[in-house]
């Protein structure tokens, strides 16, 4: 199984060692060529003004969202979430523009109110996730088809659609790889 | 319950901006341009570091105003200085709601023997070092990010190359040292030996460690990517070039693809003459700004 790992900015060596961890081959996607036989994408946490841009710059935009579209499994953390989203509150156009979400931006503040807490993730277990929340998003609506998988204090942080999946937060800073290892149960159903 | 200020959240913002340029505006409308060109956050200030040279006099913090102007502007982080040591200024900056504040040579120092006790803080800090003891002794402190020093304002990368490479040889050499040796080893470098160890395990720093001073070209950005930086820190050379919107993305670019030399010529053309620059033989002791600090 061979997981692509968007590698434009951001935090994505840590997401290419927990998935190298769980046993998954890996491969940074900085150019259309790198997306050649991959199974499944992951869009890192980072900056989703600077991803976005370097996503179009690279012509990466259409081929990932084509990729989406036919039902490779794409997990967004954070930036990832923005990027994947059909609808940004106070932004004229979407990125990647896969999932039917509407996400607001740096909902919880600044930095200064970036926070930790333990977040209750039914669809992976009882046990409750350690969650990294910075500057992070959240989504203000979901479609239909949409399946919340948590929320924060009345805010859905987490999410499902089929073969996509996106996270406020961030679990590849953290210990815990259950939520990257129910993304691999993800793309190993596709195969 | 939810805890703000913590280690993991403060290191993890630093992870964010990896493989981005950082650069230094003094006002809104050059902090757009730095968006729109896809930097990943940007340094806040009164006047950038080659006009603060040409200024002299005591360097502080810059106005209020101008940081707020600049975070009304953009969606993306927004950095500020203050000054070493000034316990104020970083909590004015703080209280101003900055995302990272930079404890900077830049600014003249307000206090010549001790930095800022950066654990005492929510917001994150970054600070310069030009090896890997004074690295330490600021993630000691607190740091949660660290940059090269450089000599900032120069446009001469000189000074970032030497700290970037002794940084990654001191590295390398813990990494490979036997346990026995790394007491002596935090002695030498002057830094505590629980952060060696840590180095030693890691085989990096346990923070985010990004280029800073001197870097004036797309070519200059991607040698300090080449060297080991997790991203870099552009100050005057792209608002003192001719063209800063051109340049500001081909810097950005550069560093997303920093062994891709074709596509870096390619940005390189055609981009009008960089900031003039400054050789470092030409700079008196006093001149220096990498040497404040310790």
């Amino acid at each position: 199984m061979k997981i692509g790992v968007l590698a434009l900015q951001g935090a994505f060596q840590e997401h290419q060692e927990m998935l190298e961890q769980l046993g998954a081959e890996t491969v940074l996607v900085k150019k259309p060529e790198h997306l050649e036989g991959i199974d499944g994408l992951v869009v890192p946490g980072g900056e989703s003004t600077t991803m976005g841009k370097l996503l179009r710059e690279y012509n990466l935009l259409d081929p990932i969202r084509a990729m989406g579209q036919q039902g490779m499994p794409v997990f967004g953390t954070c930036a990832g979430m923005i990027v994947m989203a059909k609808a940004i509150q106070g932004a004229d156009e979407p990125h990647l523009a896969l999932m039917d979400v509407e996400v607001n931006r740096n909902s919880f503040g600044r930095q200064i109110n970036s926070f930790e807490t333990d977040l209750d993730i039914p669809a992976i277990g009882d046990e409750p996730f350690p969650a990294v929340f910075i500057r992070a998003p959240h989504i203000t609506r979901v479609g239909d088809n949409v399946k919340v998988l948590s929320t924060y204090e009345d805010r859905v942080v987490a999410a499902q659609q089929g073969n996509l999946l996106a996270l406020s937060f961030h679990p590849e800073l953290t210990g815990d790889n259950r939520i990257h290892k129910y993304f691999l149960s993800l793309v190993e159903e596709q195969k | 319950m939810a805890k703000t200020g913590t280690e993991v959240v403060k290191r993890g913002m630093a992870e964010m901006q990896k493989g981005g340029v950082i650069m230094d505006v003094v006002n809104a409308e050059q902090a757009k341009i730095a968006e729109a060109a896809g930097a990943v956050a940007v340094m806040a200030l009164e006047r950038v570091p080659s006009d603060i040279r040409a200024a002299g006099g005591v360097a502080r913090m810059a106005d209020p105003t101008i940081v707020e102007e600049v975070m009304n502007a953009v969606s993306i982080p927004v950095m500020a200085k203050c000054r070493i040591g000034h316990i104020v200024e970083a909590r004015v900056l703080e209280a101003l709601g900055v995302d990272y504040i930079d404890e900077s040579e830049v600014l003249t120092p307000a206090d010549d023997k001790f930095h800022l006790n950066k654990k005492a803080f929510t917001v994150p800090f970054v600070c310069g070092a030009r090896d890997l003891g004074e690295a330490l002794r600021r993630i000691a402190e607190g740091a949660s990010m660290i940059r090269t020093k450089g000599e900032p304002g120069t446009g001469n990368i000189v000074e970032a190359v030497k700290h970037q490479r002794m940084m990654q040889a001191q590295i390398r050499k813990i990494q490979n040292m036997s346990e026995d040796e790394l007491v002596a080893e935090a002695k030498n470098l002057g830094a505590p030996y629980e952060l060696v160890y840590e180095v030693h395990k890691l085989g990096k720093l346990p923070v985010v460690n990004f280029a800073a001073g001197g870097v004036a070209t797309p070519a200059d950005a991607a040698l300090m990517m080449e060297l080991g930086s997790d991203g870099v820190f552009v100050g005057s050379g792209i608002f003192k070039s001719e063209n800063p919107e051109k340049y500001a993305r081909a810097i950005v670019q550069a560093t997303t693809h920093y062994k891709d030399y074709e596509l870096i010529a390619e940005l390189s053309k055609g981009l009008g003459p960089a900031m003039k620059g400054i050789d470092l033989n030409t700079l008196r002791d006093e001149e220096r700004m990498a040497t404040r600090g310790w």
